[in-house]
């Protein structure tokens, strides 16, 4: 069965998704709305940079950030400056990494999905004096509901999947950075077989689930479901 | 002359395939603490015999549930006694192939000179955000450390400042970073000929924790490799024992 320390492994996890997924909610829709419709030449770099974490492998993400926080880096640097401290082996730090490593998974979806909102119905919210904001939450939004809704589980999902950069980073400090998969990793290589194959199961479980009602309930053009 | 160069290319070859009949290699688990000594041991191997050893570094504890779910390791120079034991007992490694090839030494590390005392006694000051060590679970330097906080009664005033790392190398990244700003090492990865590299240290008393006696065992996967059974006949050779000595570690004898 489940342990009280595994227990607290997958909440911690569930919180450190739950924080990063908002976050990258805030920071991707604005994002994501500029590089579907700029035609600066700025836009290569910066899908290329927020693609990135697709093609490294998360210990490299991992070890640049630990040397970065640290005290010597620049996010340390920082830190330190507003008072905070470094950020290594903190639940901040996690939530960091986080959002850096799912970031694409959140862009990626409401890119395309803004993509396909077409310029005449802004025209038309536009000809109804309609503000550029207004427009957004009242005709974008709406438009792009699927989009939002798979940028938010794949985030989420991707952030519950993490591993190669808490690793690097976390210290595994139980209740601020020891999550699940950290968990299942020492499991294992304690040979905690048992306890490895009640947490690893309870994920799969997690994950096969959310992603059956991403696929099969949620209705959605295939643009916005670059995974599909 | 175009005969000629032919004769030369098939000489060669011929040579060529000499070599690779009398050469073999073999795959080694090695302790991430010992991982620099084994290069250079590993080198001197191949310079020896001309069979040659391919590394692989990591925790003890990964590489047992490696080999016991049919990892490809010929032999294990684990960071412990009990794993080799353990494996010898499950079948997966050659009963009496077993033999401690180092004594590990355990080391207070700080990458900022001056900052650890030649007593430690920094420890009991409690003066740092974070103190790194290795999973005690997985990592006998790990355990060792914490045998050595209960020993100066601190593990209860320290324990909150603790950062783990799954092996002992990256408990060295954590340090070395500066993200911890002291923590508990092999003395292997910051030593070389009798001096600590940079840094500040203690070198922690061998009373304050039991001996941490490394054990190496030939896996199943290598009874029929001579490069194996040589590796394991040259780790005890007297240029193995110079390199091992080199960096910090006791003999077993």
């Amino acid at each position: 069965m489940l342990s009280s320390a595994d227990l607290d492994t997958l909440l911690l996890t569930f919180k450190v998704a739950a924080i990063a997924t908002t976050i990258m909610l805030l920071i991707g829709t604005p994002l994501a709305w500029w590089l579907s419709r700029t035609n600066s030449s700025l836009k290569g770099v910066i899908n290329a940079i927020v693609a990135l974490p697709l093609v490294l492998p998360p210990t490299v993400l991992g070890f640049y950030l630990l040397v970065l926080m640290g005290p010597t880096g620049i996010i340390g640097q920082f830190t330190q400056w507003l008072g905070i401290g470094t950020l290594s082996f903190t639940f901040y730090g996690l939530v960091l990494g986080s959002v850096l490593y799912s970031m694409p998974f959140v862009v990626q979806p409401l890119q395309s999905s803004f993509a396909m909102i077409s310029k005449q119905s802004l025209e038309a919210a536009a000809t109804l004096r309609a503000s550029p904001l207004d427009s957004f939450f009242t005709v974008v939004m709406p438009l792009a509901k699927p989009g939002f809704i798979t940028a938010a589980i794949l985030g989420f999902t991707h952030t519950v999947g993490e591993f190669g950069v808490v690793m690097m980073i976390g210290g595994n400090i139980p209740n601020k950075t020891r999550v699940v998969s950290v968990q299942i990793y020492n499991h294992v290589e304690a040979l905690e077989y048992a306890d490895a194959h009640w947490l690893a199961g309870c994920l799969l479980l997690f994950s096969f689930t959310v992603l059956l009602v991403l696929y099969t309930q949620i209705k959605t053009s295939p643009m916005a479901q670059p995974f599909k | 002359m175009f005969k000629n160069v032919l004769i030369r290319f098939c000489l060669f070859f011929l040579l060529l395939m000499c070599q690779s009949t009398f050469a073999a290699t073999t795959l080694v688990a090695v302790a991430a603490n010992f991982s620099k000594p084994m290069s250079e041991i590993a080198a001197g191997f191949e310079k020896a015999t001309g069979h040659s050893a391919n590394l692989s570094f990591g925790s003890t504890g990964k590489f047992v549930s490696q080999i016991e779910n049919g990892g490809p390791f010929e032999i294990l120079l684990a960071a412990d006694e009990k794993s080799p034991e353990k494996l010898i007992k499950d079948g997966y490694a050659v009963s009496g192939s077993q033999f401690i090839y180092a004594m590990g030494k355990l080391v207070l590390w700080s990458a900022t000179a001056g900052y650890v005392d030649e007593k430690g006694e920094i420890l009991s000051s409690g003066n740092f955000k974070h103190l790194a060590l290795a999973d005690p679970k997985l990592a006998p330097y790990g355990a060792a450390a914490i045998e050595v906080l209960n020993d100066l009664k601190l593990q209860d005033k320290l324990q909150p400042l603790i950062v783990q790392s799954e092996n002992i190398a990256q408990a060295y990244q954590f340090i070395s970073t500066g993200n911890a700003e002291l923590g508990f090492v092999a003395l292997s990865q910051v030593f070389e000929n009798g001096k600590i590299i940079n840094g500040s240290a203690w070198i922690v008393p061998a009373q304050l924790h039991a001996p941490i006696k490394q054990a190496a065992v030939l896996l199943n996967n290598g009874i029929e490799n001579p490069a194996a059974t040589e590796l394991l006949v040259y780790l005890k050779s007297a240029p193995a024992l110079e390199v091992i000595k080199k960096y910090g570690y006791y003999l077993a004898q």
